[in-house]
């Protein structure tokens, strides 16, 4: 029981750190443009593929850069050409451009790379056993995206308080006219902003293709997560992100490892088989696992809609 | 708030169509030529695939309507209202199987009000949850009901039917009138009536003091609380009222469809409701019928003829949201009002030669698209490939150049020489009009 529980913490914060990756970009986004990006895990996926075609090429550790850096120039060009001409309609269109974007991008990734499952997996220089726990091996690699996701955690947040640049996309948030007398290009600093939040769903996509599956339904797999993790995280806030990225993962992971049901824990109590309820009684965590974010996300937007860390509500 | 003010500025159509003071039979007659349409079209297309895909037709209307009572009347922009949708149906489902049981109960022709009362019983419970806030909270919410409601579809198996759905049979249950619903052509008369009774209630709805207590809340809550209502209780109404169509249509599904998914409560339906309601144009009652009758047509139609339909669609979506955020019903509708107003007069050619520009500019996509298609997706790419009645190799560089310069010039002519003469030509058409 000890040793499951350890993993399923390690893992769950190995699984926690990846929906980090994504969600900093979305609450970046999010809290700077106030665009609900609903294309983010796309661009997830894109970096995935990115890094495995482009690594066929030049190797795994060229493609960690080149693929964030193809994926942000994606993220600029949607910006500059799509929505900065329907952000005058206001942001209801602006979500639904991004909905029709993440069509649009899932459609070409099966087209481009099939609908199958592409062979993207971990380079040789990482594919060792770093630690043994309680006789089972832990691979570098896991470790290794732990230490990415922790790199980029820190990097964000030292861009985003202690310099100037974090400073003026602070600014042209709240002060769009102001910051753009002080002689600011505003429509170029949300570019930026938005070309940044995809680079880092495409860093997200890197590692996360090789630890999960890439393939064409990734992206739908975590998009709605992604949301639960920006939602209760706070708007804006990358640490709230960073809190409730670990919190999710965490839980999900337990709730699929550890076997659990409310018949489990009050053994005494008989429910018969046949009453509705029964269902509830006799449900195991497992099943319960997959609604966990959607009611977590519920609880938070109901009871505290600013959510862990934010400052303002959704 | 200000998200809401800003996008009904591309909706105004609503408020002047709206204020006016009494009703005109004249206004009428888009209703007349719907439904003559809809009872005339089995008659031409007779085969069942055709009927089948009516049916679809219909039930996407009153789905969509129901939609459009949140986007465009109530400024709501949801991400899931297929919950609705396919509870209503799980319900009526469970209804029919009752009926398939014990050999007698409620008529067939009743079911759909099942299906609507669940829809209206889940909207409440959910719709106090949701509609406390409006705007992007609002969105969000609705999407994670949305995905609790999905995911929780496989783990109550006995209410959901599992991965495998739920079955049931239309023709062992009793009918008011005595009709045989066996042949699908009944069954499609059945829905376009019943589509028929809820259009009007919904535009009847539009007509009441809620209707424009809705229409004040989307475009002004601090105004509209200040006068004396309550902002939270109109959307609340609205959202209930909204999910008893949506149960009705999932009701309707049941009856054309006899089997039923825990897809039908998911995102992919949630999305299609929103598509065909925003390409149909969400200012005006026509647009969502329009845009469901599109929707389908494409869908069911489009799909036989080439692989590449669902990126056709999402590029129409963007293009729409981009270029026409009236939607298509509404552009057309434009249309019609600049010819009364005299505003074609004199840019007649220009129009038509932005239109071609446009119409270019698709031919070239498409021709990219299809080539595109054949070169990642079959398992020759040098066999040859019929593209729009030309036999080209797609393995060749020529044909990509041809298609890629027509796009290029399509969408050059018409951003860079089109349309700003247009723009500069009835802008100083209007100006001069004031002086």
């Amino acid at each position: 029981m000890l040793e499951t529980i350890a993993f399923s913490l390690l893992n769950g914060l190995l699984y926690g750190m990846l929906l980090f990756m994504l969600s900093s970009g979305l609450t970046l986004i999010f809290g700077m443009m106030g665009v609900l990006n609903f294309a983010h895990a796309s661009f997830y996926m894109l970096g995935a593929y990115f890094a495995y075609t482009v690594g066929l090429v030049t190797g795994f550790w060229a493609a960690l850069f080149l693929a964030p850096i193809l994926v942000g120039m994606i993220g600029a060009a949607v910006e500059r050409f799509g929505l900065r001409h329907v952000h005058q309609h206001g942001h209801v269109p602006e979500l639904l451009f991004t909905f029709g974007l993440a069509y649009v991008i899932d459609e070409l990734v099966s087209l481009f790379w099939g609908t199958v499952p592409v062979p993207y997996r971990m380079p040789e220089s990482l594919d060792f056993t770093l630690f043994t726990m309680f006789g089972i091996d832990y691979p570098a690699f896991k470790v290794f995206i732990l230490a990415v996701s922790v790199v980029m955690f820190v990097a964000l947040y030292i861009l985003l308080k202690k310099t100037r640049a974090g400073l003026i996309i602070q600014g042209s948030l709240s002060r769009p006219d102001m910051v753009s007398a002080l002689g600011h290009n505003v429509p170029q600093v949300f570019m930026w902003v938005f070309a940044i939040g995809c680079a880092l769903a495409g860093l997200g996509g890197v590692v996360g293709g090789i630890h999960l599956v890439t393939e064409p339904g990734m992206a739908f797999l975590m998009g709605p997560i992604v949301f639960v993790v920006v939602v209760l995280g706070g708007l804006g806030s990358v640490p709230g992100a960073l809190i409730a990225s670990i919190v999710i993962g965490v839980l999900q992971t337990l709730a699929l490892s550890v076997d659990f049901s409310l018949a489990g824990l009050f053994s005494g109590i008989e429910v018969s088989r046949e009453s509705f309820f029964s269902t509830l009684w006799y449900m195991d965590s497992l099943r319960l696992a997959p609604v966990l974010p959607f009611l977590l996300l519920v609880l938070t937007l109901i009871f505290r809609p600013r959510g862990l860390m934010g400052k303002r509500e959704a | 708030m200000s998200a809401l003010q800003q996008r009904d500025k591309s909706t105004k159509p609503t408020a002047t169509e709206g204020t006016r003071p009494r009703l005109r039979l004249g206004r009428f007659w888009p209703w007349a030529v719907v439904v003559l349409t809809a009872l005339v079209l089995p008659q031409v297309f007779t085969s069942g695939h055709s009927i089948d895909m009516l049916s679809q037709m219909g039930i996407l209307v009153v789905f969509a309507l129901s939609y459009n009572m949140l986007l465009g009347n109530t400024g709501l922009l949801s991400f899931g209202h297929a919950v609705y949708f396919g509870l209503g149906g799980f319900c009526t489902m469970h209804v029919l199987r009752m009926i398939n049981d014990a050999g007698t109960g409620l008529p067939l022709e009743l079911l759909p009000l099942v299906g609507a009362f669940s829809g209206l019983g889940f909207g409440i419970v959910f719709g106090a949850v949701s509609t406390r806030r409006a705007g992007v909270v609002f969105a969000m919410i609705t999407l994670g009901i949305g995905a609790l409601v999905h995911s929780s579809a496989l783990m109550f198996t006995d209410f959901f039917g599992g991965e495998g759905g739920l079955f049931g049979n239309r023709v062992e249950a009793p009918s008011l009138f005595g009709v045989d619903y066996g042949p699908s052509e009944n069954i499609y008369y059945l829905i376009v009536g019943w589509a028929l009774i809820s259009a009007i209630a919904m535009f009847a709805l539009r007509r009441t003091p809620l209707g424009w207590m809705a229409n004040a809340v989307r475009d002004n809550p601090e105004r509209a609380q200040f006068v004396g209502y309550n902002p939270q209780m109109v959307r609340f109404i609205q959202f209930s009222l909204s999910a008893f169509f949506a149960g009705l249509a999932g009701g309707l599904f049941i009856l054309a469809d006899e089997i039923i998914t825990d897809e039908t409560v998911g995102q992919i339906v949630s999305g299609q409701v929103l598509l065909a309601t925003y390409l149909g144009g969400i200012g005006y009652f026509f647009g969502p019928v329009f845009g469901a009758v599109l929707v389908t047509f494409l869908e069911t139609s489009l799909s036989s003829y080439t692989e590449a339909w669902v990126l056709y669609f999402g590029l129409m979506f963007i293009a729409v949201v981009m270029f026409a955020p009236q939607g298509l019903f509404g552009l057309l509708h434009q249309q019609v009002v600049a010819i009364r107003a005299g505003q074609w007069k004199g840019t007649t050619l220009l129009r038509l030669y932005l239109l071609a520009t446009a119409l270019i500019a698709v031919f070239g996509l498409v021709c990219t698209v299809e080539l595109a298609y054949h070169y990642f997706g079959s398992w020759d790419p040098s066999a040859p490939l019929n593209l729009m009645g030309v036999s080209v190799t797609a393995t060749n560089a020529l044909p990509w150049i041809v298609s890629l310069g027509i796009l290029a010039a399509g969408l050059a002519l018409m951003t860079a020489h089109a349309r700003p003469r247009l723009h500069r030509k009835t802008s100083a058409k209007s100006s001069g009009g004031e002086q």
